[in-house]
């Protein structure tokens, strides 16, 4: 992940988020102030900076450093062969003025959209997976989870295969009940959300861990009591479940943004340099690439980067804000 | 050492070799252990097919310079690009490696390029065995930068069985654009899945070629041409072709593309590559009855000429050996031995001859032929920046979606903007 520059936001981002949800209610806020260590002595303080000595220093090293660089570059423009030089503001006017990046841009939030829909998958699955007497639970859990772990590049090439317009699974899975399909990543009409599509089924897994795990956090007691009172299924889900989950569900749509906002691999590899449907798909950071690696723009490119690292920066303090409205920490 | 072998470069090698291979097989032998004075270049180059031949014509380079050994090192054409930028910088670029017109005025304004005019002019070396135009594509700002080695033309390649089933004459010089329409027409046939021709969204192989017949062009002055309403007829020529069926759209052709339809006949028609040549040769259906035809005439005659050449790294260490090396490759003795091998056309003059023979059942001479007015293949100092855009805004209409005018129009905006970039 740590490929690109603007993953230094992703990374403060996840750290943070970690804190808060992935306890599942046991916030490290709170566990901050119990082990705030204010009556501590001073051996014992330094023992704690030694502790985060090797994490704050990589963090340094390869998110600070790399970031005060980045912004360093963006506004430096380089020869094809090494050396750079300063040139003010420009590359910020080029990624204003290219008609790429406002597409780009566009296509880069409906990967969003369409990531954030892996939760409600997710979270259905996961409550599925949690009830009392399902057989097999280990075995679907792996069966999600497994494409999670497939590098992304094996991924794409096998939905290229399924995707393909004349001998493609997916559209003989079609035929079967009548319906015509189509040339699924090269129509351009299609081709955003044919990739949409891979991205959600490679990542429901992951959320689905997560999701588990809060569910597991839950206190049978209120399901029991709720019984009890009469409450069925749907309303139990509705009101005991989703409540409680709120948590591991803001930890998940923190991250599932910055993922999704990053979406670059299976862009990449899905997408071939003569496909008509590039310029639908083509997301914020498969631009960063082209710029940096094709065009030999590495500080357009930075620029790029940098905006993207702030686009990511807002979202998940908008997202911070919000939380209060919503999460509840049992 | 050098003197003698700077006397059988300017004789242009020919006669020379036969003598001195004698004496060389031992020298070569001899010389592997490290004996003093011995040089190792390193060759950069993409296409696997051709290590082959290329080991070959090394050879018989080392029998004629005993104390040059040469390296092939291969880097695959996605990344060849990226690595050799990247060892440029680091300075363990190969001495001598594989130039295109795409990349050439990039290196050669950076002067990472060792000029080759000193050592042209030093020794004598006869640059007009090479076709003008692909010098014109490796000089810049007067100065010459690369030895062409081969070259390719774009020609119309045809089923016949397809061409008889629908009982039309085979393409030949007389045909024209409009031939082209009636025929594909005529030749699709839905219930087959045959389509009468494979109108690919491709620079090279289709609408380079047809801008350039309609009398529109893609760079001129350091302007883009998409605007030209000549330029957006050649286009539309491709765009016309889907919209009324006669060919897979894009997306089809995305999925399995132009050449792949052609070779399982399931087109009757596709505008490609000479280098292509021996690749259809292997396959037997079309080594019986494919054909290749010079070009259909738009409002002119075009066919996009391009071609390899060796260039020699600035950074090198020993580029008077790596000049040999390419001097060597630009020689008429390399030209033919990479004929015989039949992969793509040696750039050097009279040595066409043995490639076009060497698959007799086509008609390959139509490629030489189109020489007297091929048009280079055009780039900047940064094409690819340009050409992105091009698959990007065009897409749309080469998918059977229209609106080829205004996509062309942007195109040109786009492009003149970038362009202004360079400068």
């Amino acid at each position: 992940m740590a490929v690109f520059p603007s993953t230094a936001a992703a990374g403060q981002a996840e750290r943070r988020s970690h804190g808060t949800g992935a306890g599942t209610g046991t916030g490290t806020r709170r566990g901050a102030g119990a082990n705030g260590g204010r009556g501590g002595r001073p051996r014992s303080q330094r023992a704690a900076y030694l502790f985060i000595a090797p994490i704050a220093l990589g963090f340094l090293v390869f998110y600070i450093w790399p970031l005060l660089e980045t912004f360093w570059f963006s506004f430096t423009t380089f020869g094809a062969f090494g050396g750079n030089s300063w040139v003010g503001g420009e590359n910020y006017e080029r990624v204003v003025r290219d008609v790429t990046v406002g597409k780009a841009l566009g296509n880069t939030l409906l990967y969003m959209v369409m990531g954030l829909m892996t939760l409600p998958v997710a979270i259905v699955l996961a409550d599925l997976m949690n009830r009392r007497g399902l057989r097999g639970v280990p075995v679907y859990r792996t069966l999600y989870f497994m494409p999670f772990v497939t590098m992304p590049a094996a991924v794409g090439l096998v939905w290229n295969w399924l995707y393909n317009g004349d001998f493609g699974m997916v559209n003989e899975a079609l035929s079967w009940i009548g319906v015509d399909g189509r040339y699924w990543i090269s129509d351009p009409s299609t081709a955003v959300y044919a990739i949409g599509v891979v991205m959600i089924w490679s990542h429901v897994g992951y959320y689905l861990i997560i999701f588990t795990a809060g569910i597991k956090a839950i206190p049978r007691d209120y399901y029991e009591a709720a019984e009890i009172d009469g409450a069925g299924p749907v309303r139990r889900f509705f009101r005991i479940t989703l409540p409680l989950l709120s948590p591991s569900i803001f930890f998940a749509s923190v991250i599932c943004v910055i993922n999704s906002l990053q979406q670059f691999d299976l862009i990449f590899v899905m997408m071939s340099p003569e496909n008509p449907a590039l310029g639908e798909t083509q997301s914020i950071v498969t631009l960063f690439f082209k710029w940096a690696f094709d065009e030999n723009s590495q500080g357009a490119a930075a620029a790029l980067a940098f905006l993207l690292m702030l686009l990511i920066a807002a979202l998940t303090y908008v997202q911070f804000r919000l939380q209060k409205r919503w999460v509840h920490y049992a | 050492m050098r003197r003698r072998t700077l006397l059988a470069g300017a004789l242009a090698a020919a006669p020379v070799a036969a003598g001195a291979a004698t004496g060389c097989t031992a020298g070569g032998a001899a010389s592997a252990q490290g004996a003093g004075g011995r040089v190792t270049i390193s060759y950069g180059m993409w296409d696997p097919l051709q290590v082959a031949g290329m080991e070959k014509i090394i050879k018989a380079f080392e029998a004629e310079h005993p104390k040059i050994s040469v390296k092939i090192q291969v880097t695959p054409f996605t990344s060849y690009w990226t690595t050799l930028k990247t060892a440029m910088r680091g300075g363990s670029a190969p001495d001598v490696f594989w130039m295109n017109a795409v990349n050439l005025r990039l290196y050669a304004s950076e002067g990472v390029l060792e000029p080759l005019d000193p050592y042209i002019e030093r020794d004598g070396f006869d640059m007009g065995v090479h076709p003008p135009e692909l010098l014109r594509m490796y000089t810049h700002g007067g100065t010459r930068y690369a030895m062409p080695k081969d070259f390719d033309t774009i020609g119309l390649w045809y089923n016949k069985e397809l061409f008889d089933k629908a009982g039309i004459n085979y393409p030949d010089e007389s045909w024209t654009w409009d031939t082209v329409r009636d025929a594909a027409a005529e030749l699709t046939d839905p219930r087959s899945g045959v389509h009468g021709i494979a109108a690919e969204m491709s620079r090279q192989y289709t609408y380079y070629n047809t801008i350039a017949q309609a009398g529109g062009y893609v760079l001129r002055d350091g302007r883009s041409g998409f605007a030209d309403p000549r330029t957006i007829d050649g286009l539309r020529f491709w765009t016309d072709l889907i919209d009324r069926g006669r060919s897979p759209s894009q997306s089809a052709m995305t999925d399995t593309r132009g050449r792949q339809l052609y070779l399982s006949e399931r087109v009757a028609m596709n505008y490609d590559l000479s280098a292509m040549a021996s690749q259809m040769y292997a396959e037997p259906a079309i080594k019986d009855h494919g054909g290749v035809a010079v070009l259909p005439k738009g409002r002119e005659r075009a066919t996009t000429i391009h071609g390899l050449a060796a260039a020699i790294s600035g950074k090198s260490p020993n580029t008077e050996a790596a000049w040999q090396f390419v001097k060597f490759l630009g020689s008429r003795k390399a030209a033919e031995i990479q004929a015989r091998e039949g992969v793509t056309i040696s750039s050097y003059e009279g040595t066409q001859k043995t490639w076009i023979e060497s698959m007799p059942e086509f008609d390959l001479k139509v490629f030489t032929d189109m020489l007297d007015y091929a048009v280079p293949y055009p780039a900047s100092k940064h094409t690819a920046v340009w050409e992105n855009l091009q698959p990007q805004l065009l897409g749309g209409p080469f998918t059977g979606k229209g609106g080829i005018e205004e996509a062309a129009r942007t195109l040109a905006r786009q492009m003149d903007l970038a362009l202004e970039q360079e400068k």
